[in-house]
């Protein structure tokens, strides 16, 4: 493959560029309110405990802060991890246009999990404790994952620094950071890798409470599947999404081409989840008539559902369906985590749980905060792909 | 078209994929074995047949732990817990069934049943905990928590098989509560508070290896027989209780289940009717570490997938930047 046809790629401004236009509009105003109304709710709960708010209790200790916010939300905020594989490890640059805006998605999924983490542990002024060595403990998973979260939150800000060195003219920085910027990448993908695996490993040590149809020692392997195929999944949903709120042109043809990515991912993901479930002599738990296995089947229709749409190449160029395709795969990978974090989660008898109003109000209110974030940053920094910049990186 | 996927599934096996294969490693990695029981490590007998329900061990506990009282009535004079909780480190349970006539008897008989920490061999609290808060004492097994370093993640309370850890969730000030065997009190000479007014001998405490012996010894008697029961602590001081033996479960819960507990049961009801279901002899934690020990073991995976991944992204960039540094003027104007 030629590296560059086009002789003349000044990269700064020259993919992506602001969208500008007013920053106070009427959807910016409605995720701002909501986003207050979630720091009304974080205050409470700081004030009065998490009682106050959640609805959490000693069976069910892990609520929707933990399970939606931090194990679906980061799983979400997965593009930057996904196109950070693709382009600069795999060397597909002609996707270049596409890892700004999934980066900037991901930096603000990721901060508002470790929002979501800090507000949910009860003693977070404790939390020092986790790097201090002669506490960490390196068996714990939670560790892992926090210790990764942590560094890959400030990975992320730093990847995204050349957007910013753009928009002040530092070109000369901007060339030093991109000597260095193969180290931070590389780190920008053993972390994910690391702390989205261990998200699944998080739950072997739980045993028997999680139901035979989540609880498996590939937990690991699906999280991390999951995580990727979403992070695909992501990238076509957040750029239809912004093609049509912004009126700009969706960049089709590269969607298209990293389509078949996910394909590949979902056949991988389904063979290992449904051979695991198969090899473990637990299928028979899928046919019984409970919430869990109704789950399962729903896990594995949200799963089949894009396959089978993206399966034909021609369905691949049309932007509705490839969206409708993404929206399915976000869901199942939302559902697979949410099953076996929760749905999934066995009780001794007595104890219930289902998210407090207020409780769903702070999650929503994050991510509405999270929405605002990219709204503002896209219209500010050069961070979605420049209307005529899609095809001149394009080397093939 | 299929480039892109050809590529893409060459560099997963290359780069991102060591990772992807990591997940592959559990099923052939050799692990970590249960850890073995400590020889000095201290624990309790509950005998539910001894037990009479009277609940003295529940109020000494409070008191010896400075808990408040627990109000689950409309009535609030009394502690009336109905289970473990961030106020209630020890609860008897009344098993009960049809008309309830006769004593340890499974069916239309009822039973007693101590629910409190189990004080795990190979505790899942211990190896889940990311800050070592929760710790287990390596001289007397007894397990506690360090409130200043837990951050209050509750990995414990959602992990422990037996559902021991607690927490307080109306507080902003909360802590993990659960029993510490009354550690506490045996710096002065004194042991767990349960045990020390238990009328009956019900609840024993002791050397965990002399418990297993006395339990075997109980299970060993014929029903109906006449034995000695001590009270109180085992090879204490304390006087013994003479008593007829009951009809026994050849079982002593926490012999084995995850790895073995300090915390045993000897019961004449069986232990899964008790809320004591049947567990694997394999720890959870030597599973989950297990696992988590063949990906990470002297950090050698992690690092060699940087160095794999850095190489890549080094590669990727040099293809790409090449160009356009050399052909890039310097933009008039720019402060570096």
């Amino acid at each position: 493959m030629t590296p560059f046809s086009s002789p003349r790629v000044l990269r700064p401004s020259g993919e992506h560029s602001p969208v500008g236009g007013r920053l106070l509009t009427p959807v910016t105003a409605v995720l701002g309110l909501l986003g207050l109304v979630s720091l009304f709710i974080l205050a409470v709960r700081l004030v009065y405990g998490l009682g106050a708010v959640t609805n959490i209790n000693d069976g069910y200790t892990w609520g929707t802060w933990i399970v939606l916010d931090v194990m679906v939300g980061t799983a979400f905020a997965c593009g930057g991890y996904a196109m950070t594989v693709l382009v600069y490890i795999n060397n597909n640059w002609e996707y270049h246009p596409l890892v700004r805006p999934a980066l900037l998605t991901s930096v603000f999924g990721y901060t508002l999990g470790g929002v979501a983490i800090f507000v949910d542990v009860g003693r977070y002024w404790n939390g020092w404790a986790v790097f201090h060595p002669a506490y960490a403990q390196p068996n714990s998973v939670m560790w892992e994952v926090a210790l990764c979260i942590t560094l890959y939150v400030g990975v992320m800000w730093l990847e995204f620094t050349p957007a910013i060195l753009e928009k002040a003219g530092k070109i000369i920085w901007l060339r030093r950071t991109r000597k260095i910027m193969f180290i931070l990448l590389a780190f920008a993908v053993l972390l994910p890798s690391m702390h989205q695996s261990g998200l699944g490993m998080v739950l072997v040590a739980f045993g028997d409470h999680i139901h035979p149809l989540w609880q498996t020692n590939y937990l690991p392997l699906l999280f991390l599947l999951t995580a990727i195929a979403m992070g695909f999944a992501v990238v076509v949903f957040e750029s239809y999404l912004t093609s049509h709120g912004f009126r700009r042109p969706m960049e089709t043809p590269l969607l298209a081409n990293m389509s078949q990515v996910m394909v590949t991912l979902l056949v991988i993901f389904l063979c290992v989840r449904l051979g695991d479930v198969a090899a473990r002599h637990q299928f028979h738990r899928a046919l019984e008539l409970n919430l869990q296995a109704f789950c399962f089947w729903c896990e594995v229709i949200l799963f089949l559902a894009p396959l089978l749409m993206l399966m034909k190449p021609a369905n691949r160029n049309r932007p509705r369906l490839l969206f409708y395709a993404a929206l399915c795969l976000l869901q199942g990978g939302a559902l697979y985590r949410l099953d076996a974090y929760l749905i999934g989660y066995e009780q001794v008898p007595g104890w219930h749980y289902f998210p407090s109003v207020p409780e769903i109000l702070a999650t929503l209110g994050l991510v509405s905060l999270e929405v605002l974030g990219f709204i503002v940053l896209s219209k500010v920094l050069p961070v979605l792909p420049a209307p005529h910049g899609v095809a001149h990186v394009n080397g093939r | 078209m299929t480039s892109t996927r050809r590529e893409f599934l060459r560099d997963t096996l290359v780069g991102g994929g060591s990772a992807l294969a990591a997940g592959l490693l559990p099923a052939i990695a050799s692990g970590r074995d249960n850890l073995p029981r400590i020889p000095t490590a201290r624990g309790l007998l509950y005998d539910s047949t001894l037990c009479i329900g009277c609940k003295a061990c529940m109020a000494a506990c409070k008191q010896a732990n400075d808990l408040p009282p627990e109000h689950t009535l409309a009535e609030p004079y009394w502690d009336t817990p109905l289970d473990l909780s961030g106020k209630t480190k020890t609860v008897i349970k009344m098993y009960r069934d049809g008309t309830a006539a006769v004593k340890d008897r499974e069916v239309d008989g009822f039973a007693f049943i101590k629910a409190s920490c189990m004080h795990c061999v190979d505790p899942s609290c211990v190896s889940v905990c990311p800050v070592s808060a929760m710790r287990k004492d390596p001289g007397s097994g007894i397990v506690t928590n360090n409130p200043d370093v837990c951050i209050g993640c509750r990995y414990c309370v959602a992990a422990c098989p037996f559902k021991v850890p607690r927490f307080e969730y109306d507080t902003p000030f909360p802590r993990i509560k659960k029993c510490e065997l009354c550690e506490h009190r045996m710096a002065k000479g004194h042991y767990a508070a349960c045990a020390a007014v238990c009328p009956t001998g019900a609840t024993l405490y002791g050397q965990v290896e002399d418990l297993l012996r006395e339990a075997k010894r109980r299970l060993s008697l014929s029903p109906g027989e006449e034995t000695r029961f001590p009270r109180g602590e085992l090879g204490g001081a304390d006087h013994d209780v003479r008593a007829h033996t009951a009809r026994y479960v050849p079982q002593i819960y926490g012999e084995s289940e995850m790895g073995g507990t300090q915390m045993i049961f000897l019961a004449g009801v069986p232990f899964a009717k008790l809320g004591y279901r049947p567990l694997p002899t394999r720890s959870y934690a030597s599973v989950s570490e297990t696992l988590q020990h063949s990906l990470y073991e002297g950090m050698v995976m992690p690092i060699a997938a940087l160095a794999g991944l850095s190489f890549l992204a080094y590669r990727s960039r040099v293809n790409h930047t090449l160009l356009d540094e050399e052909d890039q003027p310097e933009p008039a104007g720019e402060q570096p």
